[in-house]
């Protein structure tokens, strides 16, 4: 659904200035997004400064360090710390990208962090991401064969092996969904860049016999022709890939077995 | 986006919903010929207006006249209208989400376009067979 205000409850309040930390002189302003499904309270932005000569370099060393020597509540999720995980997905500096990559240098200002945009948010920075999840597992990927198993494996040439470069690379950070605004308002229906962008993965391998079945199964006004070709996922993804040229290539697909 | 309290469907159950409507690749490719068809169309209308500033009813007429002038007249309407059509129920299927008021405007959205291109083929004949 369309909704350029936001609802009452999620309105951002002005929140808490956290006091400087002592005797640092390299120090970095960093606002940062706080809600809690534990009390009524609307969100609100609560203010820290990190002691950049103590901290990494990225901006998932600065949350930790806050975390770890300012306020232990701030929440967030995160864990192999070198972007192949997708954890730590949020937005930041006003766009979606994976904290551990993004380095505190490559912000000029004050570094702002939101969950990232149009989800439930479960806590702080942490996004509900059932239905993402769930739209991944409604592509079904896996490879589907229907002729007998080979005695070793299923066979593949090289050409046909980097026909998913660019594609296998996704991690699943949800980073190019929720930077759509397609996604925005129509994210119970339209399955989203990252979603279309597995399914092309699985389209375009040529060991795979269930292309006409994905293709049935993608066919329809609200699946995959929500696409508007916005772009922005390709703009935003932190691995460097290209949702947008995916869903293309499937939309190239869709024509080319009817015409 | 997660559904309601009382919806008890798994998240699954939710996405695959009534399944897939199988169809949408006419209306894209639709869309992308129309969009094709109106580059030349629509420059013709448009020199055509030029060519035909301030001139009198009769210059018109007689303009329209031309089999050729007309025919593709009659082109630029069922093109573009049918452009117009498509690209609107998109825009519509968008923004709108009330299950009625989505019904009610592509409803309306075709009867537009339908009023409009009735009336104005309806003109280009009269006009073009001497009126």
């Amino acid at each position: 659904m369309v909704e350029l205000t936001l609802p009452k409850n999620s309105q951002i309040k002005p929140g808490k200035t956290w006091p400087k930390p002592e005797g640092a002189t390299n120090l970095r302003e960093y606002r940062i997004y706080r809600w809690s499904p534990d009390d009524d309270e609307n969100p609100r932005i609560d203010t820290y400064f990190v002691d950049m000569d103590d901290c990494g370099p990225m901006v998932l060393d600065a949350l930790l360090w806050i975390k770890n020597k300012i306020d232990p509540t701030l929440t967030l999720r995160r864990s192999c710390r070198e972007g192949i995980c997708g954890s730590c997905a949020m937005n930041i500096d006003g766009s979606n990208t994976l904290a551990c990559t993004k380095g505190c240098d490559d912000i000029s200002g004050a570094v702002k962090v939101y969950p990232l945009p149009h989800m439930q948010v479960v806590k702080d920075l942490v996004p509900d991401l059932t239905n993402f999840y769930a739209q991944h597992a409604s592509i079904q990927p896996w490879l589907k064969t229907v002729s007998p198993e080979p005695a070793k494996e299923w066979l593949q040439s090289h050409e046909d092996r980097e026909k998913l470069d660019g594609l296998y690379e996704c991690i699943l950070c949800a980073c190019c969904s929720t930077s759509c605004p397609s996604y925005w308002w129509n994210g119970d229906r339209y399955l989203g860049p990252a979603t279309l962008l597995q399914a092309y993965r699985w389209l375009i391998d040529s060991r795979d016999e269930a292309t006409g079945e994905r293709l049935d199964n993608l066919e329809d006004p609200f699946r995959l022709y929500r696409c508007h070709t916005i772009m922005n996922c390709a703009q935003t993804c932190p691995k460097g890939l290209n949702p947008a040229k995916a869903i293309a290539e499937i939309k190239k697909m869709m024509v080319e077995r009817r015409v | 986006m997660s559904g309601k309290n009382t919806d008890m469907r798994t998240p699954l159950a939710r996405v695959r919903g009534l399944g897939s409507a199988r169809e949408g690749t006419g209306h894209f490719w639709r869309q992308r010929l129309t969009a094709i068809a109106n580059i030349p169309l629509i420059l013709f209308f448009v020199g055509f207006l030029i060519a035909l500033n301030g001139a009198d009813h009769e210059h018109v007429r007689a303009a329209l006249a031309n089999p050729f002038v007309a025919l593709v007249m009659a082109l630029v309407l069922i093109s573009g209208l049918t452009h117009m059509r498509i690209g609107m129920q998109v825009i519509i299927e968008d923004y709108v989400h009330g299950e009625g008021m989505k019904l009610a405007l592509i409803a309306l959205n075709t009867f537009f376009t339908i009023a409009v291109g009735v009336a104005s083929i309806f003109a280009l004949l009269k006009l073009a067979f001497g009126g």
